[in-house]
């Protein structure tokens, strides 16, 4: 048996994973700003190679962060991974492609010269960048709905739900908050990395786009609060229970979303931290080259996260057609043994990957201007 | 058999996808372990031409990186998507290996893979030679993770069934992480990736010299290439067998379907070297039977009997019914939530597995008529032309490989390599280790069947209860996708094969002096 108990091992494992999606928001995040901005902000080649180069060198590893949040859901909450990759399949395939679009992309585009060529790539660049934005938000969005699923006695899973079930207005607005805040972020690293006009007209993208988030996101606030039905663990759980879901029930309650907030107040801080975060990304841009107001909105897009994982919170996946299928942090884990042995696995390991990443990212440090472009024509995207 | 289903779909997909990303899994194996040797030659020899061969054929690393890196990431999500109740069911001890594969390998592979191409200017030559054996490092623990995970389908050990949450859960780490099939896998696979590699380099350096080109280049990846390969191309055929030693510890039915032995021989079994094996009648027919080899390969002993089909389905038979014996056993023990299965109900519930092939002919297996079970049993035989032929193919190549290599080292080693028929024979060689590789993988998986994990999990019960119409959808929507981003790969890895290497760079920005004659 680990030293750990699990109902603790079970909290540690929700907030580990609540860390590889910010990771994965804050660092990938960027480049699918940076991606899904790239039509409106980079005019000339040299430009779109210079928006390409900023990113580079780095993305390769910011999307580790999403595979890992991958594994780790498959690891940790085996039926979290089996549900939500199942249950949201057609987007999931969207997503996919999209990612598979991306790494093509910005290794293929500039490595011949036709016009047609780098043209198609850019648009595929494009849409890499702002389907799973755009996706990512939905599905979010789609979790405080519940998502119409339900298990039989033996946890196998069956859904009453496609594709266009996902596409309602509560969902969409949540895909605009994630793509609002991928644009402030992804804008703000382009301005930090690139020079000239390019860098302004990223400058300005950020603001524009922190603008928007601190509107929409709000509007996703007041509608949760007053607009969509919470869910409720009934009666008590045993927290150290077996991960069998179906020996709860759940009710559905008005304004529920909103209770970790009252019970635990200090949980406020990730909104908080939000908020903080768009506006001094705002407040900063001026600077040409901003390098805290990057971190700032790296800051809010970890509130942001943060904010709709506590707000779901202990819930993971709820079930709209049998409620007490949803998932929950207290039944939906891999077996304490895993849990500890991952737990383990990832104090060793997610240092160390900080820690060289950060290297990497100084060594790369410093602006992609257009002349570098010109001058490593043949080594550079 | 018109109609696909939903479980035959999702396995095209499965196949079809991961078919497709082991195209370009193997040359990054291969590739990039070459780069970090040519670049070492670089750092400590201080000769240009090594950086520049370095550039060059990490210009071709890097496409086909860009592909693979795309494609794996489809093979991370696909056991979701389409495999739910696989995942559910193995979860626990499946996805550690994987989570972890992104912990300590890819995350070093994918982060360091951006200094390798971006950082020649940012790094001293001995930063920058570290960063490429980081990626070479990071892209084989990748494997090795990977096949820990691929190895428990085939051998599923350290892990019991929890009646309380109806899944598979681990019981002993250190034994899903020191699995032997993992171990055999690992070196096997990575083996095979280095043969790949060494390929690639051999036959586009025998194209430059026979068209002329880049002589000086073509000529020292060719020796890299041949060192390198020989020494691989003996390993995958030793480790290989291996391979072979350990499924015949623990898949003795993959090994019988391989072999086409319908029957147990008196051992040492004899291998057959050629056939055509003849499903209806249980008979291989026109056989040619090389005496003791296999009883060898497979149980290293001359006394010990390799396990002939017929004999293995009698096996299969006892075990389904005592399965139904595990099945009942844990109906009961669900009656009463019991959290763990008593010491005597072990057993029966070992074999829960065999009982659930059952499902595939009725839902209430517990009233599965003795037809039914005999049916079932005779389901765990694999396709057994398919593995057969898959399986020689694979070897044959094997050896070819070594025959190869060590003729390309023969000829380099009196500095012959200039010879138009050797160049030839090395150029068409090209396509042949990744037809070796796909075979390999279809004689693992394929004779894997009908089990998703060995024994424990059938195949056709593991598939997400997904629509019909999404999974064509996908699959679809894959083939395409898929075909025309293998087209624009081929087409612009040809362009960058006809551009060929940049000239050495001029005398002056090197701070020795260029290469000189033979080195």
């Amino acid at each position: 048996m680990p030293p750990i108990d699990y109902a603790s091992l079970r909290l540690l494992w929700w907030a580990f994973l609540g860390l590889l999606l910010i990771g994965f928001a804050v660092t990938d995040g960027f480049d699918l700003g940076a991606a899904l901005l790239q039509p409106f902000i980079a005019r000339t080649d040299s430009e779109k190679r210079m928006l390409l180069n900023a990113i580079g060198p780095v993305w390769e590893g910011n999307q580790v962060w999403f595979i890992l949040g991958g594994g780790a859901a498959f690891a940790a909450w085996p039926p979290l991974y089996a549900v939500s990759f199942s249950g949201f399949y057609l987007a999931m395939f969207l997503v996919l492609a999209a990612l598979i679009l991306r790494p093509v992309a910005i290794t293929f585009r500039s490595k011949l010269q036709g016009a047609g060529w780098r043209r198609g790539w850019d648009w595929a660049f494009f849409v890499s960048g702002l389907v799973p934005a755009l996706v990512f938000g939905i599905a979010f969005g789609n979790l405080f709905l519940g998502v119409p699923f339900r298990f039989d006695e033996t946890l196998r899973v069956a859904y009453e739900g496609g594709l266009f079930g996902l596409l309602n207005p509560w969902a969409l607005l949540c895909g605009l908050v994630s793509v609002a805040m991928l644009a402030m972020h992804g804008g703000n690293w382009v301005a930090l990395k690139t020079e000239g006009a390019l860098a302004r007209r990223a400058g300005a993208a950020a603001s524009w786009a922190a603008m928007a988030l601190v509107a929409l996101f709000s509007l996703a606030g007041l509608w949760l609060a007053i607009g969509i039905d919470g869910y409720v663990i009934q009666g008590s759980i045993d927290r150290m229970g077996p991960s069998y879901p179906l020996n709860k029930s759940v009710l559905r309650a008005a304004g529920a979303w909103l209770d970790t907030y009252g019970t635990h107040p200090w949980t406020m801080a990730a909104p908080a931290i939000a908020y903080l975060g768009a506006g001094a990304s705002l407040a900063l841009h001026r600077a040409v080259r901003s390098l805290p107001a990057f971190l700032a909105s790296g800051i809010s897009v970890a509130g942001i996260v943060a904010t709709a994982g506590i707000s779901l919170f202990p819930f993971l996946l709820p079930s709209s057609i049998d409620p007490r299928s949803s998932l929950t942090v207290w039944d939906a884990s891999s077996s304490p043994a895993t849990l500890f042995i991952m737990l383990v696995a990832t104090v060793i390991f997610l240092p160390i990957v900080i820690l060289y990443t950060g290297w990497v990212f100084r060594v790369m440090r410093g602006p992609v201007t257009a002349e570098a472009v010109e001058r490593e024509e043949d080594t550079l995207y | 058999m018109a109609e696909l289903d939903v479980v035959e779909l999702s396995r095209l997909q499965f196949a079809l996808t991961a078919l497709y990303h082991f195209l370009f899994v193997p040359l990054t194996l291969g590739l990039s372990v070459l780069l970090a040797v040519m670049e070492s030659v670089y750092v400590m020899t201080g000769r240009a031409i090594w950086r520049e061969m370095t550039k060059f054929w990490g210009t071709l690393f890097g496409i086909n990186f860009a592909m693979g890196v795309a494609t794996g990431i489809t093979m991370e999500f696909q056991f979701g998507t389409n495999w739910a109740y696989y995942s559910h069911y193995v979860g626990d001890i499946f996805g550690a290996p994987l989570a972890i594969e992104g912990l300590m390998a890819f995350f070093l592979e994918a982060t360091f893979i951006g200094l390798f191409f971006f950082g020649w200017n940012r790094l001293s030559r001995l930063g920058h030679l570290v960063v490429t054996w980081l990626v070479a490092i990071g892209s084989n623990l990748s494997a090795l993770w990977i096949l820990i995970a691929n190895a428990w389908m085939q051998n599923p050990v350290g892990a019991t069934f929890n009646p309380a949450t109806m899944r598979m859960e681990v019981s002993s780490f250190f034994d899903v992480l020191f699995n032997p099939v993992a171990q055999a896998k690992f070196v096997h696979t990575v083996s095979a990736g280095y043969v790949t590699g060494a390929v690639f380099v051999l036959s586009i350096g025998a194209f430059y010299l026979l068209r002329g080109r880049h002589r000086e280049i073509a000529r020292r990846s060719i020796t890299v290439a041949a060192s390198f390969g020989l020494a691989s191309a003996l390993s995958v055929v030793v480790l290989g067998d291996e391979s072979g030693y350990t499924a015949g510890l623990n898949q003795k039915m993959k090994i019988a379907a391989i072999e086409a032995m319908w029957e147990t021989e008196t051992p040492p079994a004899g291998f057959t070297l050629f056939g055509f094996p003849d499903r209806a009648t249980e008979t291989t027919r026109f056989e040619i039977h090389v005496p003791w080899v296999l009883g060898l390969i497979a149980t290293r002993s001359i006394d010990e009997p390799v396990e002939g089909i017929k004999d293995l389905v009698a096996t299969a038979e006892r075990r389904i019914r005592n399965g139904l014996t595990g099945y009942k056993d844990l109906e009961r023990l669900r009656a009463e939530r019991a959290q763990a299965v008593p010491p005597e109900m072990q057993e029966p519930i070992h074999d829960l597995g065999y009982a659930l092939l059952l499902k595939r002919w009725r839902p209430d297996i517990g009233n599965a008529t003795d037809e039914q079970v005999h049916q079932a049993a005779l389901s765990t035989v694999p396709d057994v032309s398919v593995l057969f032929w898959s399986f020689r193919f694979m070897v044959g190549l094997g050896f070819y490989f070594i025959l190869l290599f060590a003729l390309a080292f023969y000829l380099a080693s009196r500095r012959e390599l200039e010879r138009r028929w050797f160049l030839r024979l090395a150029l068409c060689s090209l396509p042949l280790p990744w037809i070796a590789a796909e075979l390999g993988w279809i004689v693992a998986e394929y004779g894997r069947q009908p089990w998703i994990i060995d024994g424990v999990l059938p195949t056709f019960l593991g598939a997400s209860s997904e629509p019909i119409g999404d999974i064509w959808f996908s699959l679809i929507g894959f083939v395409l996708f898929y075909s025309t981003l293998a087209v624009i790969d081929v087409y612009l890895l040809v362009k960058y094969i006809g551009l060929g290497p940049k000239q050495p760079a001029a005398p002056a920005s090197n701070r020795l002096a260029p290469a000189t004659g033979d080195d």
